[in-house]
């Protein structure tokens, strides 16, 4: 690998830095009592209102058709979710350090992995919040479940919830677009 | 045949002409030919929000009315001198104590002139105070959250109208006592005849100072001659640094005044260099005397608690003693407004009984100063020269101008009661330039920014003080009436009637987005600082010391926390200390028992606010929320039992088992 590439796969590993900064994914919800909006922000290690106010309003709301509260220091998943991104910066600063493209493509696949792992944890998150309703709750609708769409718009109730990725996302797209173009740059070269 | 025909048609003739006349006689005064234009130009559509928050005083309620401009519709009541059962202002243990005074509490008020603070001579949305006149009282109003947050009473003073008018940067809010009465070396009411009125009767003029924060004190009081005084307003541009007062009653009369107090050609006009004022304070001029007040004020740093404290001394200035801070401007007759046009050059009175409105120039006024061009004195201050001060007389101004403000654009519209209209004219030339109906006997008249050195010279409200006729009648009370008149153009254009509460006297107006941009949504839980919150479910509790026992409760949709309660007795005195532990714009919680001899609660999000309960008897007894908060706001409800007094039950209490 040229130096150039090498400097390319460590930028990659780099800009995932700004996933400790932003917003990965984002739930948006409106309602005729909520003009304003209302949602929240799933960062890599917590789950905050849009408003600081946001997630204790919507516990407060999604109590009446039971769904459990919403407490970002009881899922696992933020707790583990920095070290995989820790681990992902460091080894892919390593690989540049070595120059080995072929590890860059391991990296890749380690990275696109975890990505779609993520995206099914996430779906089954939802799932558990929308399914496992309180056998108590205030407003039971027949056949009414509440889980957020994955992606996209979905009516739920009198709530719109509008689910879509976020900065950190696109963070990590660009970085492995970056790592993959190092990787296809550098393949004419010996390493 | 034919000839009958055409006499029938003659004598037709002068009818037609007769109704015609009348029909063109009700369309100049109604506008009637542009109602469609008039209704597009008040109409704010659902959803959208009013362009100017209109702040009209109370009068006999002792409350502020706030209106959108220009739909005339009614947003919101802000309590501030009268107890308002709509939310515990006044009964709750939070907010008891903002009607204290030195004559004990005083549940109620006669408020007169709400005012806008002001930096630069601009209205900047930070507070309106409002005076207070039967028990001489100032309040200000955060307009954060539309609530009284401090009131100051004014010691020496027997009715507070000429209040609360601001200086261009709030260094100052004024006061004035209407009534005069006789007072001794010590300040103190002195028994004796009231026929010594000219002797022993004296009046006094009060500045206020405001902290950055808003926190009001008395700084001085100015010792002034035994007449009434009615209005005030202060310089700005080149007469900043003086305030003017109007009087009346410079005859001195204690009885009979329609008659009494009516003789002299011309009252006076007070000017007050408060600035010099102000450096002779500084220079510890003037002395200190008894002048017992009390002042209330919300606590933030515990928990916005009204607390109460008395000040038993004021500084007061003697004229007579201190050269150069007042003189008399002679100003015909009767005057009621006094006025300061944006430019601040000219001092406008509205004589009420006088057949024209004088216009004083202000720099005439220094030059007379200076020239001492004097033609006697009062009580050792100045009188000046009528014809060395006067701009100019405004002409056929109609009958008994009252009050003027200010387009912005070099006109002065002033209000005639007698007449019922308001007259438009050229401050410059002091010529009448339009005239426009009112329905009828007008006394204020706003402009938003109206009396500020920035007018929005769009709209002028009319506050009517007759309503018959204007609205479905509701016997002989009825509210009364403001008229919005679009001002934008040459011809002055009626928009608008609306009713207003109680008795309106002056009103301002202010840009909402002046407003807005500083609104608090819901006070923040973490920064409650209530002695007794309960910032989560966890923390409730009830403790009981003696017969006082003080339940820490919370309320959040759709239940409140404890709701059942056990181990009161009668006899006991109950503290319901109700935190709302809502994070959520525009979601009170209200908190009502049975039998609750004061009133309700209501509280907003993120406060705590307390109510006494004595029980009387034994039993079981409901609470409930009193605001619909939620789709199960008719299951917030909780008992309480009430033991006998000697009984040993032991406090039990939860929610949802
Ligand atoms: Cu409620």
């Amino acid at each position: 690998m040229k130096t150039s590439h090498k400097i390319w796969m460590a930028f990659a590993a780099l800009l995932l830095i700004g996933i400790y900064l932003v917003p990965i994914w984002s739930i948006g919800m409106e309602a005729p009592q909520y003009p304003e909006g209302i949602g929240m922000n799933i960062m890599v290690d917590n789950i905050e209102g849009k408003e600081p106010q946001d997630l204790k309003n919507i516990n407060g709301l999604n109590h009446y058709i039971g769904m459990k509260p919403i407490e970002p220091a009881s899922i696992p998943e933020l707790k583990i979710m920095p070290y995989i991104f820790g681990f992902l910066i460091i080894s892919g600063l390593v690989i540049a350090g070595t120059g080995k493209r072929t590890l860059i493509l391991f990296w890749l696949g380690i990275f696109i992995l975890v990505s779609i792992a993520g995206l099914v944890d996430f779906y089954l998150w939802g799932y558990d919040y929308g399914h496992n309703l309180n056998p108590d709750a205030p407003i039971k609708v027949p056949g009414m479940t509440y889980q957020p769409p994955l992606i996209g718009s979905k009516q739920l109730l009198n709530i719109n919830a509008t689910s879509l990725p976020h900065i950190g996302f696109y963070i990590s797209l660009v970085s492995m677009s970056i790592a993959g173009l190092a990787w296809w740059k550098s393949k004419d070269q010996k390493s | 045949m034919k000839k009958q025909m055409y006499s029938h048609r003659f004598w037709m003739l002068p009818a037609v002409v007769l109704i015609s006349i009348t029909l063109f006689g009700c369309n100049g005064n109604g506008n009637f030919s542009s109602n469609s234009d008039a209704a597009q130009k008040v109409y704010v559509a659902p959803g959208e929000l009013d362009e100017f928050y209109g702040f009209m005083s109370g009068g006999y309620n002792g409350q502020l009315g706030v209106y959108g401009l220009p739909s005339g519709r009614h947003i919101f009541t802000i309590p501030v001198f009268s107890q308002a059962p709509v939310n515990g202002y006044g009964y709750s243990e939070e907010s008891k104590a903002m009607l204290n005074t030195t004559h004990g509490f005083v549940p109620w008020g006669d408020s007169h002139h709400p005012e806008l603070s002001q930096t630069n001579g601009e209205t900047d949305g930070r507070w309106i105070f409002i005076n207070e006149n039967n028990t001489p009282r100032v309040a200000r109003i955060g307009l954060d959250e539309f609530k009284t947050q401090e009131i100051i009473e004014i010691p020496n003073s027997a009715g507070n109208h000429a209040s609360a008018f601001v200086t261009p940067n709030t260094e100052y809010v004024s006061a004035a006592t209407r009534f005069s009465i006789p007072m001794d070396e010590d300040m103190n009411n002195m028994d004796v005849s009231i026929d010594s009125y000219k002797d022993t009767f004296r009046g006094t003029l009060s500045f206020i100072k405001v902290s950055e924060e808003g926190k009001m004190n008395i700084d001085f009081q100015i010792l002034m001659p035994g007449f009434d005084y009615d209005l005030s307003h202060s310089g700005k541009g080149p007469s900043d640094g003086w305030a003017f007062f109007t009087s009346y009653n410079s005859e001195m009369a204690h009885s009979l005044l329609e008659i009494n107090a009516s003789k002299n050609d011309k009252d006076f006009i007070a000017a007050i260099n408060w600035r010099k004022a102000a450096e002779y304070v500084k220079e510890g001029k003037g002395k200190m005397m008894p002048g017992k007040h009390v002042r209330n004020y919300i606590d933030h740093e515990e928990g916005g608690i009204a607390k109460s404290e008395t000040i038993n001394e004021v500084r007061i200035l003697d004229p007579r003693e201190l050269e150069g801070i007042v003189y008399f401007l002679p100003t015909p007759k009767s005057p009621h407004g006094v006025d300061v046009d944006p430019t601040g050059q000219y001092i406008i009175a509205g004589g009420k009984l006088s057949t024209v409105i004088p216009v004083h120039s202000f720099a005439k006024m220094i030059e007379a100063i200076e020239n001492e061009d004097f033609e006697g004195e009062v009580m050792g201050i100045p009188v000046l020269k009528y014809d060395s001060i006067l701009h100019g007389e405004v002409e056929d101004p109609g009958l008994g101008p009252l009050h003027t403000e200010f387009d912005g654009k070099g006109y002065a519209y002033t209000t005639a009661f007698i007449s019922s209209e308001i007259v438009k004219w050229d401050i410059e030339n002091t010529q009448v330039v339009d005239r426009i109906d009112t329905y009828y006997s007008p006394g204020h008249l706003m402009i938003p920014g109206g009396d500020s050195q920035k007018p929005d010279g769009k709209y002028l409200v009319a506050l009517n003080k007759i309503t018959k006729d204007r609205y479905l009648p509701t016997g002989p009370e009825m509210f009364h009436s403001a008229q919005l008149i679009d001002i934008s153009g040459d011809k002055m254009q009626l928009l608008l009637d609306f009713p207003t509460e109680g008795e309106p006297h002056y009103a301002q107006g202010i840009a909402a987005e002046k407003v807005i941009k500083n609104q608090k949504r819901f006070y923040k839980l973490e920064e409650n600082t209530h002695p007794f919150r309960a910032t989560s479910e966890a923390q409730t509790k009830i403790e009981r010391n003696g017969n006082e026992v003080h339940v820490y409760m919370t309320t959040i949709r759709s239940h409140f926390a404890p709701d059942n309660i056990e181990g009161i007795k009668v006899g006991d005195k109950v503290y319901f200390h109700v935190t709302n532990l809502e994070q959520d714009w525009d979601v009170p919680h209200g908190f009502a028992i049975k039998g609750a001899n004061n009133a309700e609660l209501l509280i907003m999000p993120g406060e705590t606010l307390t109510l006494t309960w004595e029980p009387k008897e034994t039993g079981v007894f409901p609470f409930y929320c009193t605001d619909f908060c939620s789709a199960l706001h008719q299951e917030m409800q909780g008992y309480v039992r009430v033991s006998p007094e000697n009984s040993d039950i032991d406090f039990k209490y939860g929610t949802g088992q």
